[in-house]
C-alpha cells in the first residue's frame, strides 16, 4: 500500500533532537522500546545548544538553604501561578536528579571548592541555583545527551523536516516528511510520538532564536487535532544584541546579570530602582524587558535603542572566565571589549511559554499516543519562565514523555498508515512548485516578522491585536500562492514554505490568545487593561481547530493542593 | 561604509557540476558573510542551499570557505575582507558536496560511533575539582563545525578517510581519556582504528579552530605520547611479552 514510499517503523518516534527529544529518547531506549529520532538539523545542532547561563536544579551545593519547595515556590511566583503546579512540583523535585544523571554520563560541570557542581545567581531565583559550564551550558547538556543516545543505540533521521502527522482512527500512526537533502519524501510508523521541536520565536525580525524554531510540532499537533494551551504568553528575553543590525536579538546570558553586571540608562542610572528595588537585574524577564523598553520609550536609551549593561567592574579574568562566549560574541561581532566597557542590549524574541496542551505526569497531548515535552508543550512556566527552568524543563519532562510514550507503545498495536492522507501531504508540500507565478517566501516571511513584531511584541493593545488577526488573514492568502523555484535538491525556499506554513498557525495562536486576555500577567502585557484581574488568574486559554477554523475557549487553572498553598505563602530564603 | 555594494563570488551547483556566481550585495554596517548569503536568498537566488543554526558561532553549522580560508560565516565579518574584490565563498573541500555551500558530513558522525562513551571507574565518588576539569573541558568547547577536519592534510589531501579519524575526534577522545572519573581506555582506538601516528603536527587543525582550542598541543600529542608508552615502552613490552597478551 505505502511502498511507492521509504517507511520506517518504530515503537516511539521522536520529533526534534534538542534536550527534550534527547532525553526522551533515552528514556524510551531504557524501557526497551525501538526509537526513532526525526531532525531538522545535523544532530547536535539544535537549539539547545543556543542555551547559555545553566541549568536550575535545587542541589543546595553553594546555597544550602535551598530545597524543592523554595524553587516550586520561585517558579510558580514567576510564572504569576498560572503554572500547572503539578509541573512546576514535579520539575522542581526531579531536576537535582536528572542533573546528577548528565554528570554520570560524562558532563563536566563547573566546581565549587568543594569538588561539586557550581550553582550561578539568577532572575527569580531565591539562591544560587544554575549549574553550568561557563557560559556554554546547552552545548554541554547537548553533546552529553547526543552521545548517550549514540551509545544506546537510537535511529537519528538528519535534516528531515515532518509536514504533517498521520492518524489512524483517533489516534496518531505517524509521520509525512521529506528528505532536505534530497527533497525525497519519507514515511514514520510509530505506535507513539513524542514532539520537543522547540518554540516558535522565528516569527518575530527581532529573536534569539535559530531558524529552527518555527513552531512546527506545535503546528503539526494542532492540524491533527491536538490542544494548545497558554500561546500568548512569548517571553522577550530583556538582553539581546542591538548593534550592529546583522547581529541584532543574539542572545547576551543572564548570567552576565548573575555575575554581577548592572543596568544603566544614558544618564548613568541603574534604572531598575525605579522598577523592581528589591531584586533590581535579577528580577524576573518579563519585569527586565518592560523596564529597558520603557527607559528606551521615554528617550533614556543607549545611542542604538538598548540600555547598558556593564560587567567592566570585575577582573577581566573573572569575567573570560565565566562569560567567555560573550567576550569573544561582542568582541569579534559588536568591536566591544565587555571587560573594558558596557554592552548594549534590548528585549528579544526568546521562548514560548504555552505550547501542546499536556498531561503534568506523561507529557500525552489530547490526541492518544501524542506526547510532548520541553518549549514545544505548556504548562510548567505559566505566565513567565524563570532563567534556567528551560534546561531543568527538558530532562524532567522529556524523561516523563520518553517513559509515557514508551509504556504507551507496550500496550498498542503497529498503526496502519493511509494512503489517501499521505497524498494528500504529498500535494500540499509540492504545491508552491507547481505554479507558475506567484510570491517568494522570503518576502512573506519578512512581512510576518514585521507584523509581529510591531502589533504582538512586549506591550499589547486591543487595536493592535485585531489589526495583527487581519494582517494574518492577508499572509495566509498570500501564502497560498506563493512560489519556489529550483528543485528539491536542498532548496532552502522550499524549506522556508513549510515552515512558513507552520509560523503562520502558531503566530495566529499567539494573537488570538493575547487578544482574549483582557489584562496583564507575567509576559502578557496590555497596555489597556494594565491590571493583573484575579478572575483571569483562574483561568488558561486553550485552543484547537474545529471546521477548519481556530477556535479558542477558556478551563479552570488546576488548582494547587493545600499543602502545596502553604509552602507558595511561605517567605522563605532571602 | 555607506553605499557599499559587495560582490559575492558564490559556489553554485551540486556533486557533478558547478561554477561561481557572481552577486551585488549591499553591505550593512557589522555586516557577516553569513547575513550576506541570507540576502542573496531573500533577494536573488532563493534555492542556494547553506547550512545554519544559531548564527552566533555557537552551532558549528557554517562553515565554508571564504577567500580561500576556512571560516564560520557567522562570525566572518564583511569589513574584514578586502572589497574591492570579489569575495569567494565555497563550500568545505575535504567532503563530498551536496549542493551549493551543503557538504556531507555524515562520515564525522560515522567515526564519532567508533568511540566508546564515557564510563565511570566503579565505586568513583562523584567530587571533581576545577583544576582536574579545567583541561578535559577546554575539549567539550568543541561545536562541531569540522574546520579541523577539513584543513587536516590526512584527510584534505590524502584522503585517509578509511583509516584516520582526524582532529575532532582526537580532541572528543582527549575529553574522554582526560576525564577524572573515566575508567575506559581508548589507546588501543587511536592507534588501530583512528590511526592517531598519521598526525604529522602540522598544527594546521589548531589554526583554524573559531573555538581556540589547542588541538594539537593539549589533544594529538598528549595522546600521541599515551600511545607510545602503552606500545612501544621496552618495560610494558617485556611486561606484555611475558604475559603474552
Amino acid at each position: 500500500m505505502t511502498s511507492k514510499y521509504e517507511t520506517h517503523e518504530h515503537d516511539v518516534l521522536i520529533i526534534g533532537a534538542g534536550g527534550a527529544g534527547l532525553r526522551a529518547a533515552i528514556e524510551a531506549l531504557a524501557q526497551g522500546a525501538r526509537v526513532g529520532v526525526v531532525c531538522k538539523s545535523l544532530l547536535g545542532k539544535a537549539h539547545t545548544v543556543m542555551a547559555e547561563g545553566g541549568l536550575a536544579a535545587a542541589m543546595a551545593n553553594v546555597d544550602r538553604a535551598d530545597d524543592w519547595r523554595t524553587h516550586f515556590r520561585d517558579t510558580m511566583r514567576g510564572g504569576k501561578f498560572l503554572n500547572n503546579w503539578r509541573m512546576a512540583q514535579l520539575h522542581a523535585q526531579e531536576a537535582p536528579d536528572r542533573v546528577r544523571e548528565l554528570e554520570q554520563w560524562g558532563a563536566l560541570f563547573d566546581r565549587t571548592e568543594t569538588g561539586d557542581i557550581m550553582q550561578r545567581a539568577f532572575g527569580g531565583h531565591t539562591f544560587k541555583r544554575l549549574c553550568h559550564v561557563g557560559d556554554r551550558t546547552g552545548l554541554e547538556m547537548i553533546r552529553t545527551l547526543q552521545d548517550r543516545g549514540v551509545e544506546l543505540g537510537f535511529d537519528v533521521f538528519m535534516e528531515c523536516t515532518v509536514t504533517r502527522l498521520l492518524r489512524d482512527g483517533d489516534r496518531v500512526a505517524g509521520a509525512f516528511g521529506y528528505w532536505r537533502e534530497s527533497g525525497r519524501f519519507v514515511n514514520f510508523k510509530a505506535k507513539s510520538i513524542v514532539i520537543a521541536t522547540g518554540g516558535i520565536g522565528k516569527s518575530w525580525r527581532v529573536t534569539s532564536n535559530s531558524w529552527e524554531c518555527t513552531g512546527d510540532g506545535m503546528a503539526l499537533a494542532y492540524e491533527a487535532g491536538a490542544e494548545l494551551l497558554d500561546m500568548e504568553f512569548v517571553q522577550f528575553h530583556p538582553t539581546g544584541m542591538v548593534w550592529p543590525p546583522g547581529v541584532q536579538g543574539i542572545l547576551v546570558t543572564e548570567a552576565v546579570r548573575g555575575e554581577g553586571g548592572v543596568l544603566r540608562n544614558n544618564k548613568g542610572e541603574r534604572f531598575m530602582e525605579k522598577y523592581d528595588p528589591k531584586r533590581m537585574e535579577l528580577s524576573t524577564r518579563d519585569v527586565v524587558a518592560r523596564s529597558i523598553y520603557t527607559e528606551v520609550k521615554e528617550g533614556r536609551g543607549s545611542p542604538h535603542g538598548g540600555a547598558f549593561l556593564d560587567i567592566s567592574h570585575k577582573p577581566p579574568e573573572v569575567v573570560k572566565q565565566k562569560l567567555p562566549s560573550m567576550y569573544h560574541q561582542f568582541k569579534d561581532l559588536a568591536d566591544v571589549d565587555i571587560t573594558k566597557g558596557p554592552m548594549e542590549v534590548g528585549p528579544t524574541c526568546h521562548y514560548v511559554m504555552g505550547g501542546i496542551r499536556v498531561e503534568a505526569e506523561t507529557g500525552q497531548s489530547s490526541l492518544p499516543g501524542l506526547f510532548s515535552a520541553g518549549e514545544a508543550a505548556a504548562g510548567l512556566h505559566g505566565a513567565n519562565r524563570l532563567g534556567g527552568n528551560s534546561l531543568s524543563d527538558l530532562l524532567v519532562f522529556g524523561r516523563r514523555a520518553g517513559y509515557a510514550a514508551a509504556e504507551h507503545a507496550k500496550k498498542t498495536p503497529m498503526p496502519t498508515l493511509d494512503t489517501a492522507q499521505i497524498e494528500e501531504a504529498e500535494r500540499e508540500v509540492l504545491a508552491p512548485f507547481e505554479r507558475k507565478e506567484g510570491e517568494n517566501p522570503y518576502s512573506i516571511h519578512h512581512d510576518l516578522q514585521e507584523l509581529m513584531q510591531n502589533l504582538v511584541g512586549i506591550f499589547r493593545v486591543d487595536e493592535d491585536l485585531r489589526k495583527a488577526l487581519s494582517e494574518l488573514e492577508k499572509l495566509k492568502e498570500r501564502a497560498k500562492r506563493m512560489r519556489v523555484e529550483g528543485s528539491r535538491l536542498f532548496n532552502p525556499g522550499w524549506h522556508l514554505s513549510r515552515d512558513l506554513h507552520n509560523m503562520l498557525i502558531v503566530s495566529e495562536a499567539a494573537a488570538h490568545a493575547a487578544l482574549a486576555r483582557t489584562e496583564s500577567r507575567g509576559a502578557h502585557s496590555r497596555l489597556d487593561y494594565p491590571k493583573t484581574e484575579d478572575e483571569w488568574g483562574k483561568k488558561n486559554n486553550v485552543i484547537v481547530q474545529k471546521n477548519g477554523a481556530m477556535t479558542l475557549f477558556e478551563v479552570p487553572v488546576r488548582e494547587t493542593p493545600e499543602e502545596l498553598k502553604k509552602v507558595l505563602a511561605e517567605d522563605g530564603g532571602k | 561604509m555607506a553605499d557599499i555594494t559587495a560582490t559575492m563570488r558564490v559556489f553554485r551547483g551540486d556533486g557533478k557540476n558547478g561554477t561561481a556566481v557572481d552577486y551585488p550585495v549591499p553591505v550593512a554596517p557589522g555586516m557577516v558573510v553569513l547575513d550576506a548569503i541570507h540576502s542573496i536568498q531573500a533577494h536573488q537566488a532563493p534555492d542556494l542551499a547553506v547550512r545554519w543554526n544559531c548564527k552566533a558561532a555557537k552551532c558549528g553549522s557554517c562553515s565554508a570557505e571564504v577567500n580561500g580560508r576556512p571560516r564560520l560565516m557567522c562570525k566572518t565579518r564583511m569589513d574584514s575582507l578586502p572589497l574591492d574584490q570579489p569575495i569567494t565563498v565555497y563550500p568545505i573541500k575535504s567532503f563530498p558536496l551536496i549542493k551549493d555551500l551543503v557538504t556531507d558530513v555524515s562520515w564525522n558522525y560515522q567515526v564519532n560511533k567508533k568511540i566508546p562513551a564515557f564510563k565511570p571507574r566503579p565505586g568513583v565518588e562523584w567530587k571533581m575539582y576545577q583544576r582536574d576539569v579545567d583541561r578535559p573541558q577546554e575539549f567539550r568547547k568543541c561545536i562541531e563545525c569540522f574546520l579541523c577536519q577539513n584543513v587536516c592534510h590526512v584527510l584534505r589531501d590524502h584522503d585517509k578517510h578509511e583509516e584516520f579519524g582526524g582532529p575532532r575526534f582526537f580532541v572528543r577522545v582527549a575529553s574522554l581519556e582526560m576525564h577524572p572519573l573515566d575508567g575506559v581506555s581508548r589507546i588501543k582506538l587511536l592507534r588501530e582504528q583512528l590511526g592517531i601516528g598519521l598526525c604529522n603536527i602540522t598544527k594546521c587543525c589548531t589554526e583554524v579552530c573559531p573555538e581556540e582550542i589547542h588541538i594539537t598541543d593539549n589533544a594529538i600529542i598528549p595522546l600521541k605520547e599515551r600511545v607510545v608508552d602503552e606500545y612501544y615502552d621496552p618495560i610494558t613490552m617485556l611486561f606484555r611479552k611475558i604475559r603474552g597478551s
